[in-house]
């Protein structure tokens, strides 16, 4: 099959280029050798989608970018510029805004993935943190970017996230100024927030990314068994429940992006705005410093964090309210990047994790989503005790996880994987 | 354990469901994109009735004009009245906004997102509830926009509407229906007493093109994207199935 001349050919290519660059080697150590458990299921669709809503993200950014005036006096007319006069533009600026929460529910399923199957546990603590990072830089990321359009909600969200560094005692007024640039939100905070979206943190993004799977392919890929498939190995030191990531799974994550894909330009060409929650209808309304929209919530993705803070409405040892709130919220993240060190049990998988796990995980993931859905809305008395019971139950997952998972019966884990 | 989580999760979704009512609104309408009729019309009541207080800074006259189906010639000669403006210049206005402020106490808004910001529902039941009150500088206030300061520029088509006690189908807070007529007594019930140009259906479908334009206006990319769309739903479907029988074909040999 094929013309020899031109496979001896390209081997005289390939060989050229391997004797300069590792190609080959790097081809099979991450793809074509690097081998995967054959038994991962559904959850594991994720990772690879993150990958490529963050090539998305890159490549409508740069185009948006080109036409895109970050100034406070351009910015909004520049968006609806992009929208009616750029060639495509529309579709270019709905994938880009479309593709901010595509991220997050990606991410977020990838991470539950990471806490169903104890992905995060030996020796794939590094893999864990490397991803907490990506996902704080990515949080931060969307932050700024929700600034660039300059709509109401742009500015306002802005405000009320910057001014809670404000409430850091005795530095928060200087520290939040300093971050501002300006003694409230204005063109320069715009500008920087430009740069650190567009530059800064997409490299550190990127950066980190290639951390995470470097780590990852020194360990390898956890499964939904838990089970160390390196354990057992054939004659030739290939893990005998292992099969090479290129092609299996590359084609099975092909069927993943279809399906992705599938949905992903349903809400771009029917439902851009996501039903006011991918983009919020105040921000149809330019900035406006003097008018102050009649109830601020940040965009979806920051909502359970959001609940969390607002949840706090009472001092203790002197610290006021709002400091406090801003502790739990930053302490809800923080305390996903210990979680390694948190789980105590003896083996990595929910399916062979004793009951107490499994519903500790059910209530963490339900008041997860509780939180999310009380962000979006107005307090009221009940909310509020609502978000308390939540905020508890969040941090009980975490805090109680090194006792509930000691003493808990586990159930045996198998020698290979189930399928 | 699945069901029993289910379970949990419904009886926990009636807290978080109320929802944040805002007041509810007494008209509603569907924007049609594809009646360019309905379109054109709008327009014309735009450019007449609204362009000049109301700009729309982002919307450009050909546009509209390819999108709607509007010649070139017609739209130079019936709807851009300004010397100033150009076919391919956006919709702007003449009127300074700080003088506009002086004259009404607030600037008209740009229009051109307000379908997006506000919803089509609000424009049709705003423009179709001003009512006369003397009291006001305009001679009239709004049942959906309280104390407004835009005047009721669509008069002289709509009539003299007025607020009056009546008899009415919609229900009224805090009122049993009568068990006769089914009715419920209301003294906000608005009523044109003296007619316009037009009749009141009649206006009811011009203020539908007048919105129905707005929400045009406001994403006039949606006829592209709904015109797509399908294709490239199609191709991303057809590529699944191609993707799916070649992982099948892969994966044979793995067990």
């Amino acid at each position: 099959m094929g013309n020899p001349h031109k496979a001896k050919a390209e081997r005289g290519i390939m060989r050229w280029v391997d004797d300069r660059f590792p190609a080959t080697q790097m081809w099979q150590e991450h793809l074509s050798k690097y081998y995967a458990p054959k038994n991962f299921n559904f959850w594991y669709f994720f990772g690879s989608l993150a990958l490529l809503v963050l090539v998305n993200q890159i490549l409508t950014g740069v185009w948006l970018t080109m036409s895109y005036n970050p100034t406070a006096e351009g910015a909004f007319a520049s968006v609806e510029y992009i929208m009616r006069d750029v060639e495509w533009g529309w579709l270019i600026r709905y994938m880009h805004t479309t593709g901010a929460s595509a991220f997050f529910v990606v991410v977020y399923l990838h991470m539950f993935r990471g806490l169903l199957y104890g992905s995060y546990k030996a020796p794939r603590e590094l893999v864990w943190i490397f991803g907490m990072t990506i996902y704080l830089a990515l949080m931060a990321e969307a932050f700024m970017g929700y600034l660039l359009p300059w709509g109401q909600m742009s500015y306002w969200g802005a405000q009320v996230i910057i001014s809670l560094f404000s409430a850091i005692p005795a530095i928060g007024p200087d520290l939040a100024q300093w971050v501002r640039g300006d003694f409230l939100i204005s063109g320069i905070t715009l500008n920087r927030f430009f740069a650190l979206h567009v530059v800064a943190l997409p490299i550190v993004i990127l950066a980190l990314v290639v951390l995470h799977i470097i780590a990852l392919h020194e360990v390898g890929s956890n499964n939904p068994d838990g089970v160390d498939i390196k354990k057992k190995k054939d004659e030739t030191g290939i893990p005998l429940d292992g099969i090479p990531f290129h092609p299996y799974y590359t084609v099975k994550d092909l069927v993943g992006v279809a399906v992705f894909l599938f949905v992903f330009c349903v809400v771009i060409f029917y439902f851009p705005e996501g039903g006011g929650y991918f983009i919020e209808k105040p921000n149809f309304e330019p900035a406006n410093p003097l008018k102050t929209p009649d109830h601020i919530a940040p965009v979806w993705y920051f909502t359970p964090f959001y609940a969390i803070l607002r949840a706090i409405t009472f001092s203790i040892f002197g610290l006021d309210a709002k400091f406090l709130g801003v502790i739990f919220m930053g302490g809800a993240i923080a305390v996903l990047f210990v979680l390694p060190w948190l789980d105590r049990s003896p083996v990595r998988s929910i399916r062979y994790k004793g009951w107490f796990s499994k519903i500790m995980l059910a209530l963490f993931a339900i008041s997860f989503i509780i939180l999310g859905v009380l962000g979006v809305l107005p307090v009221s008395e009940g909310r509020t005790i609502l978000a308390q019971v939540c905020t508890v139950i969040y941090f009980a997952f975490f805090l109680l996880m090194p006792f509930y998972t000691r003493l808990e019966k586990t159930k045996p884990v198998p020698e290979r994987v189930t399928g | 354990m699945k069901k029993q989580l289910f379970a949990l999760l419904f009886a926990l979704l009636p807290v978080t469901a109320m929802a944040a009512g805002g007041g509810s609104l007494p008209y509603s309408m569907d924007p049609d994109l594809q009646d360019k009729a309905s379109l054109q019309n709008g327009m014309k009541l735009y450019v007449n009735y609204c362009m000049g207080c109301h700009s729309l800074e982002h919307q450009r006259f050909s546009r509209a004009a390819t999108d709607l189906g509007i010649p070139q010639d017609l739209m130079e000669n019936n709807l851009i009245f300004s010397p100033e403006l150009a076919y391919n210049d956006q919709m702007h206005i003449a009127m300074q906004a700080d003088d506009a402020e002086d004259w009404f106490g607030a600037a008209p808004p740009d229009l051109t997102l307000e379908a997006r910001l506000r919803g089509t529902d609000w424009i049709y039941s705003y423009l179709l509830s001003f009512y006369q009150d003397k009291e006001q500088s305009t001679g009239v206030n709004n049942a959906v926009f309280d104390l407004v300061a835009m005047p009721n520029v669509l008069e002289p088509l709509q009539g003299v509407q007025e607020k009056i006690c009546a008899a009415t189908d919609e229900p009224v807070e805090g009122q049993s229906p009568d068990p006769l007529t089914g009715k419920y007594q209301s003294c906000d019930v608005l009523r044109v007493t003296q007619p316009g140009e037009m009749e009141p259906d009649e206006f009811k479908d011009a203020v539908y093109d007048l919105t129905n334009f707005l929400a045009y206006v406001g994403e006039p990319s949606k006829l592209k994207a709904q015109a797509l769309a399908p294709k490239v739903l199609l191709f991303i479907f057809v590529l699944g199935i191609i993707c799916y029988f070649l992982k099948r074909e892969y994966w044979r040999d793995i067990h």
